[in-house]
């Protein structure tokens, strides 16, 4: 398959300081990447290059086989900036007809745009009686416009509430279906967990890991979080059980391999009636994130 | 062409919000009031009607008062898209720079063009009030307007330039205030000095022409006082109409804005968001 979005060995250095180090990650139609890294990791800078704001030092980008910054790549690709600011004299409804206008669209769209993300009742206010939220769903209305083959997002759900959030997502969800490409940062971990293909950790400006979720615990072998409520007195004998667990509040946490996940099941299984309720926790993509962002750190 | 053109109504509508349409037409209307009523006191006496005196009148108005509104509504151009953050996602569309600047250029010019109409329309309607012979003087008014038109494109121009320089609006403001007092004010003043000084030598035959063909503003007043052949009417450096040929005059009113506009593409072309 064709890929939309093909980054080879990106460098960018802002005079000594190494912004970005031998870059390399492709996005194919309908994938939904999410970027993650600190603050300062390159993630703004990695997508200010792929849209042609910013020149490479060295290394090869193509969006849609077009050079980015070329009046090609800049049709395919739509963008929404970190903190998305708009002139605050002008309404909300003004701004999008302009947007729609310069991708070549009909103005006559931005009212249906504005309802799609929940600012019709605002539409004919100015942007500058906007709060931070609202001005978000502005950006994301513009990001909508036309049919976008990549479209690469920049915190945008940062200042939406949670349902606002999910709404995006499912807004998302619909474009990666119809075949384009999402490239997204996001410092919410849980909500890129369950909305995306696959996770690129960014760390001072190297790719540290890359793969899909379950690819990436795989990889990173991080222990398993097991907890045991035990029925009422047992607790002790399911210590003895187990003698590597603790009691915390009258359950027993324990951590074990991955590859002694079923074998550690099988003897508390054992225990029978003196276990009351068994809980098992994979490692969240916080801990993944850490372990792999660590990994350069030292 | 349809994306300068949208470019051009939103800008024009955020001026027209922001006062700009308004003060700068306030302001060309009431200068040319005074002036047209001032200039229909004195009479008779230069042999000319009134609204040719009055040309000359408004000629020196608009030296200084066209390049400093247009000034005014340039310099937040790019350098407040830059301080606001709208600029990145600005480039990011399918839209090129020089059309962003053409845009903006179209919205800010017909400001100007509006002020100048309505205050030259005022001054002419003023004077014909006074005195019936004045329509002999409206093909001098003509040539005022659309030279101070193309006045104020130069220095738009000009503050696009500085405004995409600077990065910042309160040091592109600075700059603009700079150039216009440089250009406007002391240009003419270092000149003048350098005539006394030079007391009828090379500078004043051969240089003064040339210096005076390389600013905007000069050449626009050469232009017009020439023109008119209101030269009479003129102090200053205006005396020194008589001397340079009317087409190289010209020349200089209808280079200038390319040559601004040029100047100004190149220095946003450099602006890295």
């Amino acid at each position: 398959m064709i890929s939309t979005l093909t980054i080879s060995a990106l460098t960018k250095r802002f005079g000594e300081v190494a912004a970005l180090t031998g870059v390399s990650l492709t996005v194919a139609p309908g994938e939904r990447v999410a970027l993650l890294g600190h603050n300062g990791a390159g993630k703004s800078t990695l997508m200010k290059i792929i849209l042609g704001l910013i020149p490479m030092t060295s290394g090869q980008v193509t969006i849609c086989d077009a050079a980015p910054g070329s009046a090609a790549a800049r049709r395919a690709a739509a963008y929404l900036p970190e903190n998305a600011a708009f002139h605050p004299a002008l309404t909300g409804l003004e701004m999008i007809r302009h947007y729609l206008t310069l991708r070549g669209e009909s103005p006559s769209l931005a009212m249906p745009l504005l309802e799609k993300v929940g600012l019709a009742q605002a539409a004919r206010r100015r942007i500058g009686t906007y709060s931070k939220g609202m001005r978000q769903r502005v950006g994301l209305a513009q990001a909508l416009i036309g049919h976008p083959r990549l479209l690469v997002l920049d915190e945008p759900t940062s200042g939406l509430d949670p349902v606002s959030r999910r709404e995006f997502y499912t807004l998302l969800d619909d474009l990666a279906a119809k075949g384009a490409s999402i490239l997204l940062s996001s410092h919410a971990l849980t909500e890129v967990e369950a909305r995306t293909d696959r996770i690129v950790i960014l760390s001072k400006g190297q790719m540290v890991a890359e793969g899909s979720l379950p690819e990436l615990r795989r990889r990173a072998d991080l222990p398993v979080a097991l907890h045991v409520t035990a029925r009422n007195g047992y607790a002790p004998d399911i210590a003895r059980a187990l003698p590597n667990a603790i009691l915390v509040d009258g359950a027993l946490h324990l951590t074990c391999p991955q590859s002694k996940k079923l074998e550690t099941l099988g003897r508390i299984a054992g225990l029978g009636d003196k276990v009351a309720d068994l809980e098992v926790l994979p490692p969240s993509l916080e801990d993944l994130y850490a372990h792999f962002s660590q990994g350069t750190a030292q | 062409m349809i994306r300068i053109l949208s470019t051009a109504r939103t800008e024009f509508r955020i001026a027209l919000r922001n006062r700009w349409v308004a003060i700068a037409m306030v302001l060309m209307a009431v200068f040319s009031l005074v002036l047209a009523l001032a200039g229909s006191a004195p009479t008779g006496g230069l042999g000319v009607d009134r609204l040719s005196v009055t040309v000359a009148s408004l000629t020196s108005l608009s030296v200084y008062l066209i390049p400093l509104l247009a000034l005014l509504m340039s310099f937040d151009a790019i350098a407040g898209e830059t301080e606001r953050g709208t600029l990145p996602l600005l480039l990011a569309y399918p839209i090129a720079r020089w059309e962003i600047l053409t845009g903006k250029l179209f919205a800010h010019l017909a400001i100007l063009a509006l002020a100048v109409l309505l205050g030259h329309g005022l001054a002419a309607a003023v004077t014909f009030w006074s005195d019936p012979t004045a329509v002999n003087g409206l093909s001098a008014l003509w040539r005022l307007s659309w030279s101070s038109v193309l006045l104020g494109a130069t220095f738009l121009g000009a503050g696009y330039a500085l405004s995409a320089l600077s990065r910042r609006p309160s040091g592109a403001a600075g700059l603009a205030i700079g150039l216009w007092l440089g250009l406007v004010v002391l240009y003419d003043l270092a000149l003048l000095s350098a005539i006394v000084a030079d007391n009828g030598g090379w500078f004043t035959t051969d240089a003064f022409p040339v210096a005076l063909l390389a600013n905007p503003a000069d050449a626009f007043r050469l232009f017009n006082l020439t023109a008119s052949g209101a030269t009479a009417a003129a102090a200053g450096v205006g005396g020194a109409a008589d001397a340079i040929p009317l087409w190289q005059s010209l020349a200089s009113v209808l280079l200038w804005p390319l040559a601004a506009l040029a100047l100004a593409i190149a220095a946003f072309r450099k602006v890295t968001p």
